[in-house]
């Protein structure tokens, strides 16, 4: 969003009688809105979504709360710059139709990123509020109610699609990045088709993502959009595997995006690691959200009564939290750092706290021991304590010599990460990969080496999130745009 | 929707089903794999291609019913649809003239290595065959396998048909009485760790096909981890051929037996 636009939409008359009808004072006296959540011991018991969501009385007074700043950093801080006062401020004056199409003038998915983007380190980290002490405008919270409101209201105008241009492209996965490109060039024109690896449509945001943070249904409402607008999905397609690069060509594709995520889980490589019921959060997290194992599913998945989760990402506080709802009595997050170092958003680890899971920060696995059987029956953690700091900047964990505790647990989930899955770009001959296995690109335009060929999301940045991976996608279809155009002109 | 075009018994518990995968069947390599789901419930099974008709469009799989999810797909008649079927996945087994190949199979390990058979054969190889199962009833593609091998050895551990004893019998028989310059096994799991130790002896070079338990096939879930050389690989991506003298076959049985 450019600043002027800012600007000139902050200028409009009902936007200076809004912010003159209540002063300053009286805005920021107002307390932060809080989000209704399913209670702790009930929502355990099941996959219900545990926020609830805010009702449209709350969302105006808290959108009442934000001072229409002059110079709004929160846009600054958001990674693709929506417009966030100007969908607050609709909110403020009830036009939540309008909030919701201000949203999706820079967010294709704002249901999502509502849901799942740590706000807390962006947009609402920025709020003015904070300077004078006050908790941040819920600038998450809201993005969520209007996104739902026009869900679940039908209040979705109809997106303008510019008239057929006959030019075909392709998109390589059907996560949140590959989603934002496909909806934007179908808007531009463009013919869509969406290959996808796995039978499900949604990548990480079905996949990875539990039900009880983000339904299905959210997704699958983006995702019904889209097809309405024409774009085709084809599941079952490994692009690399089922058919080529060169395929894509023979089939009349004149520009690809890639958004293959980053699927591909890290280990320790720590003895043991290899035994029954030692496994990725990948694994675990795939066989109950997407193969719905333990909820009526074929897939079987192992449980257990103590399960320990290894890592303090977000992805960890969701095998906690799944691990729970599966029936484990005891759950325990075992992170080398402290929790002040943790990546996960503060929310998960806050939910995650009030159900119970045992934070064991400081610790990190050195071994597991396995019964005679090869199933694992304890993990042995070294104490850590921090030292100085590494190049994340974060203080670094050293050993505390001979502190090593032994703890029977039945099942291990490892999430200490993912790397770039290498499979598609090893298959493009002469594409630019770098030491991560990341494909290279312009970071401005999102190109890469191979010139109708552009990447975005986890595949470029190996691990980062939805609202960047979409950033990404919006960025790559407006240059692939330009050069198709400037091609048939 | 893949639909299932014919269907014949092997044995009681052996099926072979020709599907319609108009792609895979272009795309497939000897060693290649695919993922089929039966049911919108389905759980995702790996099984590996033992044949594809590039005209017809199809690829032939032959599954051995032994838990829910196959018996499930074992039961589908020609007509029926598979609810998805995604592939090739893996690395093709690597082709050469190495001179003589040993190709050793047991029960439905026979199917995945019949188009291995014919492409050593195609190289120009002389391409021996030692086909194992319990009884009678469970050797297959025995015709097939003639027809692209110079010699075939039939093993039964009752004796009922062929030569009673092992595939190692079979194996070793091979190997003392000719130069074998290359040995690829596909069978049980226990069946290769004997073939593997016993060709190690003879310093054979062998590759072993791995059944490991997958979710994904793609690389995502990483249950089909393996011990290869003190490295964990994965048999989904880096697989399912592996230098067989390099297999931890135990930590692969024990993952298979406990892995539910």
């Amino acid at each position: 969003m450019e600043t002027n636009d800012i600007n000139a939409a902050r200028n409009e008359q009902w936007r200076v009688d809004l912010r003159n009808s209540k002063s300053p004072k009286e805005r920021t006296a107002l307390p932060r809105v809080e989000m209704p959540q399913l209670d702790p011991a009930y929502r355990i018991t099941c996959n219900e979504e545990v926020n609830q969501g805010i009702s449209a009385e709350q969302a105006v007074v808290e959108a009442s709360r934000c001072l229409d700043c002059a110079n709004p950093q929160c846009v600054t801080g958001c990674p693709v710059n929506i417009n966030i006062p100007k969908f607050i401020k609709n909110i403020e004056r009830g036009n939540f139709a309008e909030a919701a199409a201000t949203l999706k003038e820079t967010s294709s998915l704002p249901a999502v990123c509502g849901r799942v983007c740590p706000q807390e380190k962006q947009c609402e980290s920025k709020c003015i509020h904070l300077k004078m002490k006050h908790p941040a405008v819920a600038i998450g919270y809201l993005e969520r109610f209007a996104a739902d409101w026009q869900r679940e209201n039908g209040a979705a105008e109809t997106p303008q699609i510019a008239p057929k241009n006959g030019i075909k492209v392709a998109v390589i996965g059907s996560g949140p990045s590959g989603l934002s490109f496909a909806g934007d060039m179908i808007k531009r024109g463009y013919d869509v088709t969406v290959f996808e690896a796995l039978h499900e449509i949604g990548g990480v945001l079905k996949y990875g993502i539990p039900e009880f943070r983000l339904p299905n249904s959210i997704v699958d409402f983006e995702i019904d959009g889209l097809r309405k607008m024409g774009v085709e999905f084809v599941k079952d397609c490994l692009v690399g595997k089922t058919i080529t690069y060169d395929t894509l060509h023979e089939m009349g594709f004149k520009g690809v995006f890639v958004g293959s995520g980053a699927g591909f889980p890290r280990f320790m490589d720590i003895p043991g690691e290899n035994l029954n019921g030692v496994m990725s959060s990948n694994e675990y997290l795939t066989r109950i959200n997407l193969m719905g194992a333990g909820r009526g599913g074929d897939t079987p998945v192992l449980t257990g009564k103590t399960i320990a989760v290894i890592g303090g990402g977000n992805t960890a506080m969701d095998s906690t939290r799944t691990a729970k709802r599966m029936g484990a009595e005891r759950v325990i997050l075992v992170y080398r750092r402290s929790e002040e170092e943790m990546p996960a958003r503060l929310e998960e680890v806050g939910h995650a706290k009030e159900e119970g899971i045992e934070f064991k920060t400081l610790h990190n696995p050195v071994e597991y021991i396995g019964d005679e059987k090869g199933r694992v029956v304890a993990m042995r953690v070294q104490r850590m304590e921090l030292g100085e700091p590494d190049a994340s900047g974060r203080r670094k964990p050293v050993p505390v010599e001979g502190a090593i505790e032994e703890i029977p647990v039945d099942l291990v989930i490892v999430a200490v990460g993912v790397s770039p899955n290498q499979l598609v770009p090893r298959s493009i001959d002469g594409l630019e990969i770098s030491k991560r296995n990341t494909i290279v690109v312009n970071e401005e335009t999102m190109q890469s080496n191979v010139s109708d060929l552009y990447a975005g999301g986890d595949i470029v940045r190996g691990g980062a999130t939805v609202i960047l991976a979409m950033g990404d996608g919006r960025r790559a279809a407006l240059n692939m745009h330009e050069q198709l155009s400037s091609a048939s002109n | 929707m893949n639909k299932i075009v014919s269907k014949e018994q092997f044995s009681a518990n052996v099926t072979k089903l020709v599907v319609e995968a108009p792609l895979i069947a272009k795309a497939r390599r000897a060693g290649h794999f695919v993922i089929v789901r039966c049911g919108e419930k389905g759980e995702r099974i790996p099984l590996t291609i033992a044949d594809s008709d590039v005209q017809q469009g199809t690829i032939t799989l032959v599954i051995q019913a032994v838990g829910d999810s196959t018996k499930k797909i074992c039961a589908l008649e020609p007509g029926d649809c598979l609810t998805d079927v995604v592939g090739p996945l893996g690395q093709a087994t690597h082709i050469q003239n190495y001179g003589t190949v040993l190709c050793c199979g047991g029960g439905v390990g026979v199917a995945p290595l019949l188009p291995i058979i014919r492409a050593m054969k195609a190289a120009g190889n002389r391409v021996v065959s030692v086909l194992a199962g319990r009884t009678k009833d469970l050797i297959i593609l025995e015709k097939e396998v003639r027809e692209s091998s110079d010699d075939v050895i039939i093993m039964t551990d009752d004796g009922s048909y062929g030569k009673q004893g092992l595939v190692t019998a079979g194996v070793e028989e091979v190997i003392k009485r000719e130069k074998v310059d290359y040995c690829v096994t596909i069978g049980p799991a226990i069946m290769m760790k004997f073939v593997a130790k016993l060709t190690k002896q003879y310093d054979v070079p062998t590759e072993a096909s791995l059944n490991a338990i997958m979710v994904d096939g793609t690389g995502m879930c990483g249950a089909c981890r393996v011990t290869v050389g003190g490295k964990t690989r994965f048999v989904c991506v880096e697989g399912p051929e592996f230098d067989a003298h390099q297999i931890d076959f135990d930590e692969l049985m024990m993952r298979l037996r406990g892995a539910q």
